[in-house]
């Protein structure tokens, strides 16, 4: 096909882009260097300066470690196991991890809500047994948060991690119990190497996505603020744009370098090269 | 070794439960009498479900998400599926990085989508606030046309093409009359993905409303931080009955393993 076809194809798409995200976002990124008609980088060293401000990154940055850490915790084994499935289970326990994946994240949140609130599910079972005399106060804590967010993420860990485990060969790891491995080495030292790209690649999904989520902040955390919620907050409630342009573009630059940094060493330790 | 694969399975069944069971507990509270939420909810009763229906707000913010999501998928296609087709057939320099910029609306957070959508398109350029939630809407479903697309067109063998061309057919009929009806099926399972990625969003949509503009999601926020009775929960249900449906035909069209192998 000739260039100019390719190119008159990809236009519309490119054009449209172009106008309206890439403008808009690098636009907002410059806003944020040129405030009176100088350079200044003000902006930055105020952020940098607020305590309020740096802890809600904090809390932002612990949230999705701890999110990831459990996701990985909780997704690798239940991906062995899907993985080694016959096709027909397979197929349905992939539907059923995948359901509230493509579940709305407002019902999702919601449902944590009904289950972690002052009169909900775990403290009238907790106050039912006599463990506890006055309701524990879970919702709109960190706590909440980090379980709202793994619930929304986890389906996409296993996922990830299904993808890659069907493609290892089973007699691998029998080879290596042949070869005198015990079961748990011979798992160690072969299958989870093997995993390495399919954990990389779901560990972006949901570290990233729990860094910039919002919606599940917004119910499940109360008064505590991340940072998506913090940009709604100064955009809309507080109007103050210039720290929202701040925080989108903070946001931004590190969405980009973690996946940057994630694929640099998803190439490394690919075992295929 | 038998045993260590039960204790697999007795953790899997847990982690399941653990993705399920909320889903389940709201389907039941939606069935509850009392008005407020309870779970295991006391009597039965659908008065939450008319309640849906009475409440106005619920019913014009779900016309205008299904007019994005019907509108914006269709410009989503007229963009997208051309672009699709020059990405995986064409060879030329810059194609990774023109690839990256199409996928890019699903990297970028999508508050910062919304936030700089309402600074520049709204405010600056002075756009209609219902344009720009459709603009923004249709940036959002551009990378799930273009992948589905992409991925059915790799499978779909290139000399078939050629046969066609070589007896004549220009590339513009082969298109629609060789290559189309044989990628039909990806392209309907992209056309239902992103409808539902446009049907449930909040980060972009919570930017973008304004007088008698606003979507269902926003409009289940609003009420949620507001209210506190099930009638989340039956909403939600019909979410779920959705969404559930729509899954059934993506499974149908393409089999769920894209998930896994993109």
């Amino acid at each position: 096909m000739k260039k100019v076809y390719l190119w008159l194809l990809m236009l519309p798409g490119l054009l449209f882009l172009t106008l309206f995200m890439i403008v808009p976002i690098f636009m907002t990124i410059g806003s944020t260097f040129f405030q009176d008609g100088g350079f200044t980088i003000q902006g930055y060293v105020k952020l940098l300066g607020d305590p309020y401000i740096l802890k809600i990154l904090g809390t932002t940055l612990q949230v999705s470690v701890i999110t990831t850490i459990v996701c990985i915790v909780l997704g690798f084994p239940t991906a062995y196991y899907i993985s080694k499935t016959k096709a027909r289970t397979k197929g349905i326990l992939l539907a059923l991890a995948l359901f509230p994946l493509l579940t709305s994240a407002i019902v999702r949140s919601f449902s944590w809500m009904v289950i972690l609130g002052k009169n909900g599910i775990v403290n009238n079972i907790l106050t039912g047994i006599g463990l506890i005399d006055e309701p524990l106060k879970i919702l709109y804590t960190p706590t909440a948060m980090v379980i709202g967010l793994i619930h929304l993420f986890l389906p996409l860990m296993i996922i990830s991690l299904v993808g890659v485990m069907e493609n290892i060969d089973g007699d691998l790891l029998r080879a290596s119990e042949s070869l005198g491995a015990s079961r748990l080495k011979g798992f160690m030292n072969i299958i989870v190497p093997l995993c390495v790209p399919g954990l990389i690649v779901g560990s972006i999904l949901v570290f990233v996505g729990s860094l910039t989520a919002y919606t599940t902040p917004q119910l499940l955390g109360g008064k505590q603020r991340v940072v998506a919620t913090f940009l709604y907050q100064n955009a809309m409630t507080l109007n103050d744009w210039y720290m929202a342009s701040i925080i989108a573009t903070v946001m931004i630059v590190v969405t980009f370098v973690i996946i940057g940094l994630m694929n640099k060493l998803a190439r490394k330790l690919n075992p295929k090269g | 070794m038998k045993e260590k694969h039960r204790g697999l399975a007795v953790f899997t069944a847990l982690v399941f439960i653990f993705l399920l069971g909320p889903l389940v507990i709201i389907m039941a509270t939606s069935f509850g009498d009392s008005t407020i939420l309870k779970f295991p909810p006391e009597g039965f009763s659908l008065r939450w479900y008319q309640n849906i229906f009475d409440v106005d707000m619920f019913m014009e913010t779900f016309k205008v998400t299904i007019v994005v999501a019907l509108i914006g998928n269709l410009i989503a296609l007229l963009l997208g599926v051309p672009a699709a087709y020059a990405l995986s057939r064409g060879e030329f320099r810059g194609k990774g990085l023109l690839n990256s910029i199409f996928i890019s609306p699903i990297l970028i957070p999508g508050v910062v989508l919304g936030f700089t959508m309402l600074k520049y398109l709204v405010v600056k350029f002075d756009l209609p606030i219902y344009s720009s939630l459709l603009i923004g809407h249709v940036v959002l479903m551009l990378p799930f046309i273009i992948r589905v697309i992409a991925s059915s067109l790799s499978n779909f063998d290139y000399a078939i093409e050629e046969a066609s061309m070589s007896l004549g057919a220009s590339r513009l009929k082969t298109f629609f009359t060789v290559v189309l009806p044989n990628i039909r099926s990806g392209l309907i399972a992209g056309v239902l993905l992103a409808f539902l990625e446009s049907f449930n969003n909040v980060d972009i949509s919570v930017f973008m409303t304004g007088p008698g503009v606003s979507t269902l999601p926003i409009q289940m926020l609003t009420y949620v931080e507001n209210y506190f009775d099930p009638t989340i929960a039956a909403i939600s249900v019909l979410l779920m009955v959705v969404t559930g449906v729509l899954m059934i035909l993506i499974e149908r069209l393409m089999g769920l393993s894209y998930f896994t192998k993109k």
